[in-house]
């Protein structure tokens, strides 16, 4: 196991932690506002300080990673889920319309500047963390069309493969049984990767106000919250900051190591 | 090769198409009224009425999309609900900005990503590459409009070197434009700077695995004299991939980041027509974007298959 | 980057090197931030304030007009007679007033303006202002008569509105990007998405303004506002954004804060119609869980004066009602109790952008959770808002500030989307319209006030304050907002 592995799991680890810990516990209660006690700093009682509303930071930091966490998995679910069965059956009937149709549809996908569709599905649908899952799950569909395609083609090529087809299973067998055990690895690589975007898309659209609604706290929004304040009171700026850079490159990190660990063939895209 | 330029260019049609349906789609059925949201609160069903007859909202959902279709395709691309003036202008205006932003930024990430990319290439496991691939580890975790704000507290409030936001317009010059567009650009090119430096990077050092460096080795070039004179040109073609993506990607994901430093571009601009619900402007903009990456794709993948004939198979 | 910052130096040297050599005439450029940009430059076809804040007063004058301490004087009107039976309105014109293209102001224009807001396919935001018109005839080339259908003690205060200036006829077509009024300053130059200039007219009829030239730059995004100011970008910002900025700028002799009164009357809007808030006990119960002085504090920064009815508070005849709810949540537990809510209910609390809203919003919602209310929080922007809650009432509660001055009669719509239906209220507002006697219009419009309080009809939070930052020497620019304006004319730079 490289340092990479250690350290970016150490931070992941820390976070899920911090995230399941607020489940049963926080210091004070992440929504209760206290506002002749507003905008302290780090002291004693409040570790990370208190918002414009007096509200614990360490608390909201704590619940916020719950937030970050969900919206992130649930969006890469959504996109693992639909987007590897597309790639498995554009491999398996390469070249065909089907391979055609979904590659086609990938691009297009592709091609939607994705924050202002996010925002336009938002608008449509209202804004909540349901529809930001939704909005990132989108775009994490053709990230994983594409690469269990790409994996799986060269697959069907091998001599294994051929042996199936020869004893007469089915496209459809092959792909559950053969293929996808052996594009895992790169799926639990590509799928970190995916997670720790998510995590960035997420307070993308909390900053722009259409993540989580108050007063479930996400990162992106205490940011927002924040940003006029950063001048007297940079603290609210900082601390969501270094959390969202911290988790992010903690699983960078570890999407890294696992590669270097599972297979360093594995090439993941990252955009 | 032509008819695989062909197959493409047909596809390239059908996506398009479909995308505009899309758009179309999404857009209609937000829920809001742009005559109301210009009325306000104290107009009546007459007067909203009449401004909806005006704005051509009362014809059927079918009716408006091809107008608009065959007006883009035209090259007219409507008139805005809320400004009353032509679309395009608009887009040209807005695009004086954008354009060169993104630009402005992909230079710096460029700039940034090329030396250390072939740094830590040179340097492959010792401790300059090691610092270099922290360091983008770092960049790429950081979200921009957060290093966007920390740029506006430390060199535009603290140190009062830049304007804290907006264009100061190019008509008073290259040198004023370019100032104001300096923090935003800086805050846009940095995650792209990490990104591209590790691309470059890998591709350096895929570069280095192969025959043909082995051989310039075994000649008596040095490590580094190899990677200048042979590795640098054949690893380009990834970089300018990615670079390409990067382009399209930087023109429409400013729009965070033109919100943070209030720069009158087209993320803005679709960021204050979505909330008018100037509908017409929103789509004609999204449209626009989408066109731009559907078409660079098409072209890389032209450029690609009449470098590489293996690839016209694919698809 | 260091030969820009050395540009910017220099030519700010320049700069005050023109001001030392020219220290006989003192500046007469502004600049001046809002928040929103004019969508057009029509005040007569859109609701949107942002249009007054720029045209009113400097482009587009009407027959009457506001001044800063929200008196109505004569504007182009100099003078009128009101007939015996107060439905007769004649008003004698100024003399010598031409629009900015050059051609006379006279009774035809004004007949034609006030036609064209009250006709049938009127695009006129504010076309109740205008309802009671019966007719509008032109006695002479200075002298216009308007006959009301019935008397109508606010039709001077509603001619003083911007959606009822006087505009040429042959400028229509065009009026959207080219207005052509006859103020005392013509449109210089308009940069979509970022400024409008105005240069001084030199034609005006009335007195030179001291400006020659007023650039509004429009900065939507708070943090930027707070820059752009600190930073001197800009001389003056009106309706500074945020307010918890403020102590900085006042803190900072470079600059001054006027912190002055609006007519918005902040409040949680209640549907009166959904239950349970058609119970009056339920929406008592709620006016004693909320704490308005921590809704100023939290989400004004202390910037507000609490209100206890839909009236404003620098108005004369306001009545300070605020003891009808005060913060009692013991009492609203107590109330919600006999209503037959004992553990409370849920609803749904939708917010529109602007921060009073958001984060007053938030604040709401703790508080009426501690008396058992859960209230779902929605944050919508403003065409969702006009859809759901205004057009549909589709929701439970919301919070909104009223900024239209004098907007009582509001209550008295049924169908307004609170849906508050009192027939003793309606009454009491049909007498007051047609009521001129002052005295007789003081004791009306506060018992207007006490009904709509002690039914609680909303939730009555405070009146939005006035919050602009300014250059040190900027002075004349008004503290309160009595209608969207930036009365230019008023402003000079002190020596």
């Amino acid at each position: 196991m490289s340092r990479n592995l250690i350290l970016g799991a150490g931070l992941s680890s820390l976070v899920v932690l911090s995230a399941l810990v607020s489940f049963v516990w926080t210091p004070y209660d992440y929504a209760a506002l206290n506002i002749p006690a507003k905008l302290q700093t780090p002291n004693a009682r409040h570790w990370l300080g208190t918002d414009h509303f007096g509200r614990d930071m360490f608390s909201m930091i704590m619940v916020g990673a719950r937030t970050s966490i969900a919206v992130a998995l649930l969006a890469v679910g959504i996109g693992m889920s639909l987007g590897v069965p597309l790639g498995l059956a554009a491999a398996a009937r390469k070249g065909s319309w089907l391979d055609e149709l979904i590659m086609r549809g990938n691009d297009l996908v592709f091609a939607f500047p994705s924050l202002v569709i996010a925002i336009l599905i938002t608008a449509v649908f209202g804004a909540g963390a349901v529809n930001a899952i939704i909005a990132i799950g989108i775009f994490n569909i053709p990230v994983f069309a594409r690469i269990t395609r790409g994996a799986a083609l060269s697959l069907w090529e091998r001599e294994f493969i051929m042996a199936a087809r020869v004893a007469g299973k089915s496209a459809a067998h092959i792909s559950a049984e053969h293929i996808l055990p052996n594009v895992a690895n790169l799926l639990i690589v590509q799928g970190t990767i995916q997670f720790s975007l998510g995590i960035l898309a997420e307070a993308g659209l909390s900053y722009v106000g259409l993540g989580a609604q108050p007063p479930t706290p996400s990162w992106g929004r205490m940011l927002a919250d924040a940003q006029t304040m950063v001048s007297f009171a940079p603290h609210l700026a900082l601390i969501p900051g270094f959390a969202i850079i911290l988790t992010v490159l903690g699983l960078n990190l570890m999407g890294d190591g696992l590669r270097d660990w599972l297979d360093p063939r594995i090439r993941v895209a990252r955009s | 090769m032509l008819r695989y330029s062909l197959k493409r260019a047909f596809s390239l049609a059908i996506s398009l198409a479909v995308a505009s349906l899309v758009i179309f789609a999404v857009i209609e059925i937000a829920p809001g009224d742009p005559a109301s949201f210009m009325l306000g609160v104290n107009a009546q069903p007459d007067t909203l009425a009449a401004l909806r007859t005006e704005l051509g909202l009362d014809q059927s959902k079918a009716e408006r999309y091809i107008s608009w279709i065959t007006g883009m395709l035209r090259g007219d691309f409507g008139t805005s609900y809320t400004y009353r003036t032509p679309v395009s202008q608009m887009i040209a205006d807005r695009m004086w900005v954008s354009l060169p932003l993104a630009l402005y930024a992909l230079a710096l990430s460029t700039a940034i990503a090329f030396p250390a990319g072939i740094y830590a290439a040179s340097r492959r496991g010792k401790v300059g590459d090691l610092t270099v691939m922290s360091a983008t580890q770092l960049g790429v975790a950081i979200p921009n409009f957060w290093f966007a704000m920390m740029l506006v507290l430390v060199f535009a409030i603290n140190l009062r070197w830049f304007n804290a936001g907006g264009f100061a317009g190019w008509d008073k010059g290259l040198a004023a434009g370019l100032h104001s567009l300096t923090l935003p650009a800086i805050a846009l090119a940095l995650p792209q700077a990490a990104i591209l430096a590790r691309v470059m990077r890998s591709a350096l050092l895929d570069i280095l695995g192969e025959d043909f460096m082995r051989t310039a080795r075994a000649k008596g070039l040095s490590r580094r004299q190899a990677l200048w004179r042979h590795g640098l040109r054949n690893a380009l073609i990834p970089v300018l991939t990615i670079i390409g993506l990067q382009f399209s990607f930087l023109l429409a994901g400013s729009i965070i980041i033109e919100q943070v430093f209030y720069l009158p571009g087209l993320g803005r601009l679709v960021f204050q027509a979505i909330s008018a619900r100037d509908l017409i402007v929103v789509e004609s903009v999204v449209m626009l974007l989408v066109f731009a990456v559907i078409t660079v794709n098409f072209l890389v993948d032209l450029a690609y298959a009449a470098v590489d004939p293996r690839l016209r198979s694919r698809t | 980057m260091k030969r820009f910052v050395r540009q910017g130096f220099v030519s700010g040297l320049a700069l005050s090197a023109a001001l030392i050599a020219g220290a006989a005439w003192a500046k007469d450029d502004i600049t001046i931030a809002m928040q929103l940009e004019p969508p057009h430059l029509d005040p007569t076809s859109a609701a949107a304030q942002a249009i007054d804040s720029v045209v009113y007063v400097n482009i587009f004058e009407g027959l009457t007009r506001f001044m800063g301490d929200g008196s109505i004087v004569p504007a182009l009107a100099e003078s009128w007679e009101i007939s015996e039976d107060g439905t007769v309105y004649t008003f004698k014109l100024h003399e010598g007033v031409t629009f900015h293209d050059g051609s006379a102001m006279d009774a035809e224009d004004v007949k034609f303006s006030l036609d064209r807001a009250r006709a049938e396919d009127s695009a006129n935001a504010q076309k109740a202002l205008f309802a009671g018109i019966d007719s509008v005839d032109v006695v002479d080339p200075l002298t216009v008569k308007v006959t009301l259908t019935e008397p109508n003690g606010n039709f001077l205060f509603n001619m003083a509105w911007g959606d009822a200036v006087i505009v040429a006829p042959e400028s229509i077509e065009n009026i959207k990007t080219t207005p052509v009024g006859t103020g005392p300053y013509t449109l210089g130059e308009w940069v979509q998405g970022d400024k409008i200039v105005l240069n001084r007219n030199p034609g005006y009829w009335g007195a030179e303004p001291a400006l020659a030239q007023a650039t509004f730059k429009f900065i939507s995004d708070p943090t930027a506002a707070f820059a752009a100011m600190m930073a001197e970008d800009v001389d003056v910002f009106t309706g500074f954004p945020a307010p918890e900025n403020l102590p900085q700028f006042e803190a900072d002799p470079r600059f001054q804060v006027l912190v002055g009164s609006t007519e918005g009357e902040t409040i949680l809007s209640t549907n009166n119609k959904q239950p349970p808030f058609d119970n009056i006990k339920v929406r008592q119960a709620m006016a004693h869980a909320i704490d308005r002085q921590a809704i100023i504090d939290g989400a004004m920064f202390g910037y507000g004066t609490p209100i206890g009815t839909h009236f404003a508070p620098h108005n004369p005849a306001y009545v300070d009602l605020t003891g009808n709810s005060a913060y009692d949540p013991d009492k609203a537990k107590a109330l919600l109790a006999e209503a037959g809510f004992p553990d409370g209910f849920e609803t749904t609390l939708h917010l529109p952008p602007p921060s009073y809203a958001r984060r007053g919003g938030e604040i709401i919602a703790a508080q009426l959770a501690a008396v058992g209310i859960k209230a779902e929080i929605t944050n919508v922007e403003w065409a969702q808002w006009l859809e759901t809650v205004f057009k549909g009432k589709n929701f439970g509660l919301t919070i909104v500030s009223h900024t239209e001055p004098m907007d009582i009669g509001i209550y008295a719509r049924p169908e307004y989307y609170f849906q508050y239906d009192n027939p003793a209220f309606q009454e009491l507002m049909t007498t007051l319209n047609s009521t001129t006697d002052p005295d007789k219009r003081t004791e009306l419009m506060q018992q207007a006030q006490r009904i709509i309080s002690e039914d609680y009809v909303n939730g009555y939070l405070f009146q939005l304050a006035a919050l602009s930052v300014a250059k040190a020497g900027v002075q004349g620019l008004w503290a309160n907002a009595p209608t969207a304006a930036t009365d230019l004319s008023a402003i000079s730079w002190s020596e």
